[in-house]
This record gives structure tokens, C-alpha cells and sequence, in this order.
């Protein structure tokens, strides 16, 4: 079993959201970088369990970016993986970027490719189901749960209002999101053992861009909140009605 | 010419998300001066000729009961080949689960330029310019799609239905059709309950309410109210609720028009699940929760006796 889990390197949940550039670019002074959580938490655990079940699994992290999301990429390492590769360029739009996997896992024979749901900084959700396209194999959006059966995978996906149960044969496409895994803190012999694991540097295909960012507006900032009265419930549901109108 | 709507369907029911999904789709069709068109693909239950009053003039059906349950590859080359042969300039989705699976592979099989999460319609003045959220909600960003053919997936919520008059011509759409690699075994529904990523108002708790013996007074108040339930993240991780009713960062995210956050403190990975959100009722007893910085309107009091009270009131406003 050989699978390839996306890496993506984000601004931390909590960064300060702002543009510089007459708004086209987005403003990294003093911003914290984590592994995108969906990748982290849920893909990447996942996979490391199961090559905790079966030792003969292999485990490769791609990440599509400039050197400085090695320092991401050795964090996944220090959690578990076995190599790293690195496809050295400016991130692109998704398109490009998920012609970037497409190229390496083609080369890479893999059985499972894993990415994360969507990142929380462009929130696409686009990736897994680029490569799956690209790489012509099925895709499974949204999995709550992943089990591996020999070549088979049996995975529980969201669906509205619930969810269901899907078989699929490998080689497949996966998006990982919450309860496919429990996000996991990486131990000393983890970070030490990352230090020294292969991180392949590997230079860019040639892939079409099909979007660009014209510019980033931030949300106009909201008019601060109405207190009622706790003895006033009433008030409350008629501003609800006469003046909010959404009931 | 056409702008292509993907019309999803529930158990062969149409989604509420996918009126939005027409009623954009026509919008933006009446932007470039062309027809709005739909697919469907799997089994129908409701009169898709009726559709023609969310404004699309055609109904491409892709009649096949073995696309009942989504395989994004299968869906993927049948409604490639319906946008290919009706000259699709664009084609919409809504950004629910099932676009989430298949504008992706549509846009890397047509090399179309794809949008994800839009939230209004493109401006056309200088190229092709759509707003999206980004940053889990807390920015926008206007995406320039530069391709001949562009793909738009809608959020839900985003975009208001307009129901006019109209009927669609309903045709059988001839494409190939694969068979499925992707099997559903089984399907579990939270049944009677309003979805929670399709719900106009969402009722929402926190530990606030103390224990899950407590939820009755919420379950109350989304009954009169017609609304979706849900639950912070701490509620679902101490299992007090069940975990598809988890909103949040790492939970699913909503945009409703109305939110209602009872005994919530506002967390930030709360927030980035919610802040979409047209209207925020924050209910907490601390007023110095971080929830009503983000809040519309707020109490500060005793959830435990200012929502049956708020219930009651809304019976009363309803009638």
C-alpha cells in the first residue's frame, strides 16, 4: 500500500486577516504558518494509522510551494510519513497546483492519494477532485470515515443531512474531514527522526493557470450588537421579524 | 449557447440549494444575453418541467437509476458531454457536498476555469470576475476566471430564490454512461429534521446548557421556528450531540440567513464556521463572551429562562 497525503502550508487560524498592494495580495507580516488542520488532523493521521496496522504501507507528503513550506512539511514528517516531496514553486491556482500532484503521483504508482477537505485559507475544496479528474480515478468528497479492506476501501461521506456508506477499489481519490481521525501532537522522537527523512525537491511541471486572484476586500465590519433586555424576549423576536426580517 | 445549471437532487427530490443554484444560473444568463438551461442526472420525483419557473428554459435528463447515488466520475463525463453539446458557457453548481465532488472534476476535464464558494453574481464589466468567500469567511476574494468556458459553484444561502413563471422543455439527454465505481452499501439519514447546510435558521447550543437532558428547551425553539439544530464543538466531542450537528472550523459551515447561539462563548474556530451568517443572536450569560462581538443582537441572561420565553413569542408572532 502506497499513499500520498497533501500537505498544505496555512495562516493559523487565529492570524490577523489583511491585504497589502491595493488589496491583491495577502498581507504575511507576523502571521503564524500551520499545516492546513483538514491535512494534518484527518488525512495525514489516517494514513499514519494505517501504516500503523500494516507496516509494509508507505507513506509520501506532497507540497506544492516555495522553501519556506519545508518547515511545514518536516512538522507532518515529525508526525509520521515516510518521505517527503516537495514541488518547488509559487502556489498557482488550484488547477495548477493539482496538476502538480496529478504529475508526481502519476509517477509514483500510488494506491490512495488523501487530501484534506478544503484549506482555511482559500476554502476551494477543489483539489482532490482536480487530481482525481487528472489522474482519471474515483473520487470521494467529504469521508467522516475510512476503512481498508485488501484493495477495497470502505468510506462513510457526508451527504445533506447524513451520510452514507461507499465502496470504492483502489486506486482512489480521497477528501478527509472531521472523524476520519483525532488530530495528534508530535513526540521528540517524531521531530527528531523528521530531521533526517528524505524531503525530494522536485522542479514544475508545465500546467495551465485558469484563475487569478483581481483582489481581496475584507467584510464591512458589523454595526456592533443590539442588547435586549433579558425581561424583554419579546422585543427581541419582534426586531427579529420587523426590522431584521428573517423570521 | 447556454449557461448549464446542475440541478441536484435528494432521493430524487430537488435541493433547495439548487433553486438558488437556477435562479443565479438564469440571472447570469440574462448578464450575457443567452438561455439558462439545467441537467439532471439519476431518478426524478418532482415535475422538472416545472422548474422552468426558477427561469431555466431547458432540462437536460440524464434518466438513469444507476446515477441515483454520486460517483463524481461518472456524473462528471455525462454532464461534461450534456455542456459540450449545448455550448455551455458557463455552468453552476451550488457548493454543497455533491458540487464540491463534481465542479472539481469538471473543471480539470474542461479545463474551465472553476469558482468555488461564490457568493454573487459575476461582474462582467472587465473579463469575468466572481466574489468568493475566503479565509473560513473572515475576507472575500474576486477570482478572475480566465477561460472560455467557466465553471461557478454557489454557496447556499448566498443567493435568494425567485420562483416567476415558466416551463422547461424537459428532454432525455443522450450521453454516455459508465458504470459506477464508487458503491453506496448504505445510507443514513437524520430523518424529519431540516438539513443543517440547507437551513435558512439555525438554533444552535453550547455547554452553556449544562447536559444533554437540557436540550429540550433548544429543540423547542428550532421547532417553532422551523430551524435546523446545532451545537458547538465541545458539545459534540462530550457526545451530549450527535456529531453532524457540529458547526465550526472543523465542523461543517453554514451560512443561514438567521443564527441563534445559546451558551456559546464565540470561540474563534467557532466563529469561522458561522460568520457567514446573515443575522447573529447571541444568548449568553457572560457578557464578556467573545460571540457578541460578532453578534446582531444580543442578551445577556439565563438561557435557561429566556429561551422557552423567546419561544413563546415566536408561537405568538406566528400565529
Amino acid at each position: 500500500m502506497k499513499i500520498l497525503v497533501c500537505i498544505s502550508k496555512t495562516p493559523d487560524t487565529t492570524a490577523k486577516i489583511a491585504f497589502t498592494d491595493n488589496n491583491t495580495k495577502f498581507d504575511t507580516s507576523g502571521v503564524q504558518w500551520i499545516i492546513n488542520p483538514y491535512d494534518e488532523w484527518y488525512s495525514l493521521v489516517r494514513a499514519i494509522e494505517l501504516k500503523e496496522a500494516d507496516a509494509s504501507t508507505v507513506i509520501h507528503l506532497i507540497t506544492v510551494g516555495t522553501a519556506d513550506a519545508e518547515p511545514i512539511i518536516r512538522k507532518a514528517l515529525a508526525l509520521g510519513g515516510d518521505e517527503a516531496i516537495r514541488v518547488n514553486t509559487a502556489n498557482a491556482d488550484s488547477f495548477y497546483i493539482a496538476s502538480q500532484i496529478a504529475e508526481v503521483a502519476k509517477q509514483g504508482g500510488y494506491d490512495l492519494v488523501f487530501t484534506g477537505k478544503e484549506t482555511i485559507d482559500y476554502n476551494g475544496s477543489s483539489i482532490g477532485g482536480m487530481v482525481a479528474e487528472l489522474l482519471e480515478l474515483p473520487y470521494i468528497s467529504l469521508a467522516t470515515k475510512f476503512e481498508l479492506g485488501g484493495n477495497k476501501a470502505t468510506v462513510t461521506r457526508e451527504i445533506e443531512g447524513g451520510e452514507e456508506v461507499c465502496e470504492v477499489n483502489l486506486p482512489a481519490v480521497v477528501s478527509c474531514q472531521k472523524g476520519v481521525a483525532e488530530q495528534r501532537i508530535p513526540n521528540m522522537r517524531g521531530i527528531m527522526a523528521a530531521r533526517t527523512k528524505p524531503l525530494k525537491v522536485v522542479e514544475p511541471s508545465a500546467a495551465d493557470t485558469l484563475t487569478a486572484v483581481a483582489s481581496f476586500e475584507l467584510p464591512p465590519p458589523k454595526a456592533g450588537v443590539k442588547l435586549i433586555s433579558p425581561d424583554n424576549v419579546e422585543e427581541l423576536v419582534r426586531l427579529l421579524k420587523e426590522e431584521a426580517k428573517v423570521i | 449557447m447556454s449557461v448549464l445549471v446542475f440541478i441536484d437532487t435528494n432521493e430524487g427530490h430537488v435541493k433547495k440549494a439548487s433553486l438558488e443554484a437556477m435562479t443565479y444560473g438564469a440571472k447570469v444568463a440574462e448578464q450575457l444575453g443567452i438561455a439558462a438551461e439545467g441537467v439532471v442526472v439519476g431518478t426524478a420525483k418532482d415535475d422538472l418541467a416545472a422548474l422552468g419557473k426558477y427561469g431555466v428554459k431547458k432540462i437536460h435528463h440524464v434518466n438513469n437509476p444507476a446515477l441515483d447515488h454520486l460517483d463524481a466520475q461518472v456524473f462528471t463525463k455525462a454532464i461534461a458531454e450534456v455542456a459540450t453539446k449545448t455550448g455551455a458557457k458557463v455552468i453552476v453548481f451550488s457548493n454543497n457536498v455533491d458540487g464540491k465532488s463534481i465542479a472539481p472534476r469538471l473543471s480539470a476535464r474542461l479545463k474551465a476555469a472553476l469558482v468555488s464558494g461564490a457568493v454573487a453574481l459575476p461582474d462582467t464589466s472587465n473579463g469575468f470576475i466572481v466574489k468568493k468567500n475566503v479565509f473560513s469567511g473572515k475576507a472575500f476574494a474576486n477570482i478572475s476566471l480566465n477561460t472560455d468556458v467557466k465553471i461557478i459553484s454557489l454557496n447556499p444561502n448566498a443567493y435568494q430564490t425567485i420562483a416567476g413563471e415558466g416551463t422547461a422543455e424537459v428532454v432525455i439527454a443522450d450521453v454516455t454512461i459508465d458504470t459506477p465505481k464508487v458503491k453506496v452499501t448504505a445510507v443514513n439519514k437524520v430523518s424529519g429534521e431540516v438539513p443543517l447546510t440547507e437551513a435558512e435558521i439555525v438554533v444552535s447550543a453550547g455547554r452553556g446548557l449544562k447536559g444533554p437532558e437540557n436540550w429540550k428547551i433548544v429543540e423547542d425553539l428550532a421547532h417553532a421556528l422551523h430551524a435546523a439544530l446545532a451545537c458547538s464543538r465541545p458539545v459534540a466531542d462530550a457526545h451530549w450531540r450527535p456529531h453532524n450537528e457540529h458547526v465550526g472550523q472543523t465542523g461543517t459551515a453554514i451560512a443561514p440567513t438567521l443564527y441563534i447561539a445559546i451558551g456559546i462563548s464565540g470561540a474563534i474556530q467557532h466563529l469561522a464556521g458561522v460568520n457567514r451568517s446573515k443575522v447573529i443572536v447571541v444568548i449568553n450569560k457572560d457578557p464578556e463572551a467573545p460571540f457578541f462581538k460578532a453578534a446582531d443582537y444580543g442578551i445577556v441572561g439565563d438561557a435557561f429562562e429566556i429561551v422557552p420565553k423567546m419561544t413563546e413569542a415566536v408561537k405568538k408572532i406566528k400565529g
